[in-house]
């Protein structure tokens, strides 16, 4: 079943076009990954799904309830960790979760044991009696994936969940959102600009400019670049080189002393050589196409590293646009 | 359409802030103890017993009525607070109606000023002032109807600004011209004609006359009937409540 439905959305803030007719679903219990540089309307899309924003046109659906008709349906349904901390810190670690407990209505009986739960399962459970401010931005980010879940949602958004954050916090945080699908039963959308992480998600779309450039698995987007390169030194390279041909019918190339061919299956071509050239070889690397390829061959730009002053303008224009319309 | 569970917590987590800040609530209280004691002894030379009511007697309903328009305008303004650090997202984007964020809101405004009014308001004994019981409650029950009347306001203020920077005006333009022209420190009468007009569309003139009436007792220094003060902060109560619900409902 598709847990999320999105049918022709667009949404305009005056003359920009922040979301550009995007079509896509998600099925129940997977991670799916939003891709896509700064600016590119991921963002604005999380914030229509959770019902902050109404689309200028098109349709959404959570859980089977309309985003624009059912807000209330909607919001119980979905649980979100945004870009910017949006606790309290003022509060305890476990006022927070407490307050996100009675504005979901959780049932009495059951809501001080399934704070407790959602605090040990974040690692928090300890710190549960300090005030928020003194947590560190790693915390902070695992204290509210902890929070979206109190309330038991369907789908849990996290926009750009490792924003910020320090390589060891990033690791940290990203062993408890592989989890979440099985051990909370709760299907993951999230949003992120490094490629790295989006390898983890069962699915990817990437977006740009507010358009959906391509969709699938991580493997097969990769598999759009034209597979695997195998890179292989032997002892004798024309005789390696003519063998190989002919068994595996490839082209087989020479560079710098050093053969290489391109398979949509790397990793069991490899032993397959292996098997036919064994004696003459002397080093075998493998060399996988990334999503940074992916979206590279898309739009012909790098994803990160790629002149921002673009992508920032439409960011800034659209923030302004939402500080003047957006009051509260 | 109402979610008392949502109101309760919002009212639970302003009480606990508000107990944890103790600074808060000490300046809360010293403000208008300094208007009391400096103003009220500083102006008694100069101002004589009228009505048969000393300057720092005529001026102490205001000074309540003073307590409860700064905290409940501070207290809902802690709602642009909210939005500068993000915690407004959690609750606008929580199963909850907007009626019911509003009403959590106005509620917790009104419960921590009617508590420093009515310490600002226990004094009573220090000034000469004698009140009965009835009276005693008769203040309490206006104090808690302004304060709701007064943070209502305070949030549809709020939702007209984004960031601190309009903290400054909001108190210059909003919030010092309301206490000056009310009747706090002077009496309505006294005023030139254009500024009278101002005061009488002013609803927090009607609290401190209300205020009046019940902590100096039916003496002349009040402007109204105790029954229009009270219909007009029941009336203004209503009105910036629904309009505060309607401000939050937008959305684009």
């Amino acid at each position: 079943m598709s847990v999320i439905r999105v049918e022709n959305l667009i949404k305009r803030f005056g003359h920009i076009t922040a979301v550009d007719d995007i079509s896509f679903k998600v099925e129940e219990g997977t991670i799916f990954g939003f891709l896509g540089p700064n600016g590119a309307g991921k963002t604005t899309t999380i914030n229509i799904l959770c019902t902050l924003l109404a689309p200028t046109s098109g349709r959404a659906f959570i859980n089977g309830y309309d985003c624009t008709r059912e807000s209330s349906e909607v919001r119980r349904s979905i649980g979100i960790v945004f870009q910017d901390t949006t606790l309290d810190r003022d509060l305890t670690a476990y006022e927070n979760l407490m307050f996100h407990a009675y504005l979901y209505s959780v049932k009495k009986d059951v809501m001080k044991q399934r704070i407790e739960d959602a605090l040990h399962f974040v690692g928090l459970y300890d710190r549960r009696d300090d005030l928020v401010k003194r947590f560190s931005g790693g915390m902070k980010r695992r204290l509210e994936v902890a929070r979206g879940l109190i309330h038991r949602p369907k789908v849990l958004f996290l926009d750009e969940p490792t924003l910020g954050l320090d390589p060891q916090s990033r690791m940290n945080l990203w062993e408890f959102i592989v989890d979440l699908p099985r051990k909370h039963n709760v299907t993951v959308f999230m949003t992120t600009h490094y490629m790295e992480e989006a390898e983890v998600c069962d699915r990817i779309a990437i977006i740009d400019s507010g358009k959906i450039i391509t969709m699938g698995t991580p493997d097969e987007l990769k598999k759009t670049v034209g597979g695997d390169v195998i890179y292989i030194r032997t002892t004798d390279n024309k005789r390696a080189r003519a063998e190989i041909e002919r068994l595996f019918h490839v082209v087989v190339s020479e560079k710098d002393n050093e053969l290489f061919l391109t398979s949509l299956k790397g990793d069991t071509c490899i032993p397959e050589i292996i098997r036919t050239i064994g004696e003459t070889v002397l080093s075998v690397r493998l060399q996988r196409p990334t999503l940074n390829d992916v979206f590279l061959r898309m739009t012909g730009k790098e994803i990160r590293g790629e002149d921002v002053s673009d992508s920032d303008t439409i960011r800034e224009a659209v923030r302004s646009y939402r500080r003047k319309f957006d009051r509260v | 359409m109402i979610e008392f569970n949502a109101i309760y917590v919002i009212v639970v987590r302003e009480l606990k802030k508000f107990v944890r800040e103790r600074s808060r609530f000490i300046s809360a209280i010293a403000r208008p103890l300094i208007w009391l004691f400096l103003i009220g002894s500083g102006m008694s030379g100069l101002v004589s017993p009228w009505m048969g009511v000393s300057y720092m007697q005529f001026i102490f309903p205001g000074i309540i009525g003073m307590t409860i328009l700064f905290s409940s305008i501070f207290s809902s303004i802690s709602i642009i607070w909210d939005k500068e650090f993000g915690f407004m997202k959690e609750i606008l984007v929580a199963p909850v109606s907007r009626v019911s964020i509003v009403t959590g809101k106005a509620l917790s405004g009104t419960v921590i000023s009617s508590i420093q009014a009515a310490v600002i308001f226990a004094l009573f004994p220090l000034l000469g002032i004698r009140i009965g019981l009835q009276a005693a409650l008769e203040v309490i029950t206006i104090c808690v109807l302004l304060s709701f009347c007064m943070s209502s306001l305070g949030i549809v203020i709020a939702t007209f600004y984004e960031s601190f920077e309009s903290f400054s005006v909001i108190m210059n333009f909003i919030v010092m011209p309301m206490f000056f022209l009310s009747g706090a420190m002077y009496p309505v009468k006294m005023l030139p004609e254009i500024l009278r007009v101002v005061t009488v569309l002013n609803p927090f003139t009607y609290g401190i006359d209300a205020l009046k009436h019940a902590v100096l007792g039916d003496a002349a220094v009040s402007d109204f009937s105790i029954s229009l003060d009270m219909g007009v902060l029941i009336a203004a109560s209503i009105i910036f409540i629904v309009t505060a619900g309607g401000m939050f409902e937008r959305k684009k």
